[in-house]
């Protein structure tokens, strides 16, 4: 009887969404902000990829509010996980293809996320795509190994360095376009590595701060397993 | 010939989701959840939109499975059927 109530209330909820999206004109509004940046996005940041356009040219403030989201959500994380008795791997003894696979796997994964970091001005993907696949590099040996162990003082340098970086950025912005995280420099050959202006140096500081911050997280999580041996 | 991929794809994606709801391994439901992300991520290809679909593939492939399983490893529920092998042996 319990979970008759979650089924009704679910099933009025679908009706009700049906109905308004059914009153909408579906992407029939004036879109003029879209429109507007459709058309000069391009022109106006350099950046061949015009997500990565709007989201560092357009609403550059957007991406540091997520950055200090994300940075809030693994410093509780890391708090609430941080009791470490014991820094071990999660398996006592690596399996062999396991040990060798990371050998291949660990270049292989910094270089693409690099790539996907730098290329975020002109190809799809971008600083927190690149970062993810940094952090999950830099976590492969310590789900191997259990005497590796992440040095989390330099971790915390990356971050927060790159954090700094971003910030000055935009200050720097502001002091000489007259607004915060304004695009700077000169937009350079439009599709060439060394364009867009000031986009790929904030795109390469988003990735190494999302990188470090969720490595830590994810090693902070790691710690203390593997002391009962059964995996 | 693209109705017949995405035919296939959300059939791939409705079997994971529903084999993540119903199996009884933890890990194995883990699994079956970035398989329902990798169809997602594909989805997103076809539709054109190539940045969410690099972030639905690392986000939900790559870190989120890490997390539940990392999640398991902290609650004792990582399993790879080692009990049931021990008991048959015995």
């Amino acid at each position: 009887m319990l979970q008759f109530f979650p089924l009704l209330f679910s099933a009025g909820l679908l009706f009700l969404l049906t109905i308004v999206t059914g009153l909408l004109p579906f992407a029939q509004a004036p879109m003029l902000a879209g429109q507007g940046v459709l058309y000069d996005g391009i022109a106006s940041t350099g950046a061949a990829n015009l997500v990565t356009a709007v989201v560092l040219g357009y609403r550059g403030i957007d991406t540091l509010m997520e950055l200090t989201i994300l940075f809030a959500a693994a410093a509780a994380g890391s708090l609430a996980f941080s009791r470490v008795r014991r820094s071990a791997g999660l398996i006592a003894e690596p399996p062999y293809i396991l040990d060798k696979a990371i050998g291949f796997l660990l270049p292989l994964l910094l270089v693409t996320g690099f790539y996907v970091i730098l290329h975020g001005h002109l190809t799809p993907g971008g600083g927190f795509q690149g970062g993810v696949l940094l952090a999950s590099a830099i976590f492969l040996p310590v789900l191997s190994r259990s005497s590796a162990q992440l040095n989390h003082e330099v971790i915390s340098l990356i971050e927060g360095l790159a954090g700094v970086t971003f910030i000055v950025i935009g200050l720097l912005a502001l002091y000489q376009q007259g607004a915060f995280l304004q695009p700077l420099f000169d937009h350079g050959v439009f599709g060439s590595l060394l364009s867009a202006g000031s986009l790929p140096v904030l795109y390469l500081a988003v990735g190494l701060k999302v990188g470090a911050e969720l490595a830590g997280l994810l090693s902070t999580l790691a710690a203390e397993g593997g002391e009962d041996g059964t995996a | 010939m693209s109705d017949l991929l995405v035919f296939v794809i959300v059939m791939m994606t409705l079997v994971a989701a529903l084999s993540a709801l119903i199996l009884p391994n933890f890990l194995a439901a883990t699994a079956a959840t970035t398989v329902v992300s990798l169809g997602v991520a594909v989805m997103f290809v076809l539709l054109q939109a190539p940045d969410v679909a690099m972030t639905e593939a690392v986000v939900g492939v790559g870190l989120s499975a890490l997390i539940l399983a990392l999640g398991l490893k902290r609650l004792g529920l990582w399993q790879l059927d080692l009990k049931a092998d021990k008991e048959d042996a015995d």
